[in-house]
């Protein structure tokens, strides 16, 4: 067992069929205690179906230093937007 | 009847309206962000059934006082509560194991209260049992890990069980006008549900490697009006808005 409280990210579902979001964190000593405390601190107005806990730390992040070459490539790409069609109402979230 | 049944109506509304504001005395002062959110969550929750049950005493009563009367305009001797729901806040262990012995009986009792003849009490114990199988994951896992943790948690887990256990007894405790409600099938017998709490707390302990008590001296009292001696101060607290400002809401 875990004597030392780590750094959870939570992320909720809101509704079936949407996908998990990222809500904030929460401290815990292990994965039921996170659980429990991702539950009273973020669904107490009935926000989510779902709850997912991953420890901060497995979390593998973009450098920021190198920012430009990771991310900056795609912005002249302006063609990869969808922006040349339109979206039928009916597709829902995309 | 329905005096029987108010009165033991008030019994129950007492132990969630007391169990609830001691958790209350934790906003603000819980030992982790975290806990300073569940605390008042869980505190919420009792108060939640505190409202519905004075609510049904109140008709029972036929309107004579209203809900906040009942909760807020009584004086020490009239409050039914156990004694084990008023025992003052000390460490965070000692509060989570209170929690645990209430919402075990809890559980247990409104499971029972299912298919009670007063449509009313059924209605509220489906929904405050699901929220007690909640307090019961939150109290019971600290439980576990306070009890199975470093020594000094141990130790102040084993102190919490050899003060408040001897006050678990009264949770059993079948007042005259609780028995009278339970052989008309208004209310659970209490005494029917000691074996199944005994086992759940056991369990517990064992998985928190905590001894299970022996005690011979259990406290008594609540029910018949006869509380410690916080009850005196917590009332104070709790009524001072009510009684400063008579029938204010907001």
């Amino acid at each position: 067992m875990e004597t030392k409280s780590t750094l959870w990210e939570v992320f909720i579902r809101s509704k079936s069929g949407l996908s998990h979001k990222h809500v904030g964190s929460v401290h815990a000593g292990d994965e039921v205690m996170a659980l429990n405390a991702a539950r009273d601190t973020y669904t107490r107005r009935n926000e989510g179906v779902s709850i997912w806990v991953v420890p901060s730390a497995k979390i593998t992040a973009s450098d920021l230093n190198n920012i430009s070459e990771t991310l900056e490539n795609s912005e002249n790409k302006i063609y990869r937007h969808p922006s040349f069609y339109d979206i039928p109402d009916d597709i829902g979230h995309m | 009847m329905s005096e029987n049944l108010f009165f033991s109506t008030i019994e129950l509304a007492d132990d969630h309206l007391i169990l609830g504001h001691r958790l209350s005395e934790w906003c603000g002062h819980a030992p982790t962000l975290e806990e300073d959110l569940s605390l008042p969550n869980l505190g919420l929750d009792l108060l939640g059934a505190a409202t519905n049950l004075y609510s049904l005493a109140s008709n029972l009563e036929g309107g004579k006082r209203s809900e906040d009367e009942l909760a807020f305009g009584r004086i020490e001797k009239e409050y039914k509560n156990c004694l084990l729901v008023e025992k003052p806040n000390e460490n965070f262990g000692h509060t989570m194991l209170k929690q645990l012995y209430f919402c075990v009986f809890m559980k247990l009792f409104w499971n029972e209260c299912n298919s009670s003849k007063n449509k009313i009490l059924a209605g509220i114990s489906a929904k405050s049992q699901k929220e007690m199988v909640y307090h019961i994951r939150h109290s019971g896992e600290w439980v576990i890990r306070l009890g199975d943790g470093t020594e000094e948690s141990h130790f102040k887990m084993t102190e919490a069980i050899n003060e408040l256990h001897p006050y678990t007894e009264e949770l059993f405790y079948m007042s005259e006008v609780s028995l009278n409600c339970a052989k008309k099938n208004y209310l659970p017998d209490r005494l029917k549900i000691k074996k199944a709490w005994e086992k759940e707390i056991r369990d517990i302990f064992k998985e928190a490697t905590l001894p299970y008590p022996s005690i011979v001296h259990f406290q008594i009292g609540g029910r018949n009006g006869i509380h410690t001696e916080t009850m005196g101060h917590l009332i104070s607290t709790m009524q001072y808005l009510q009684r400063t400002y008579p029938g204010q809401t907001w």
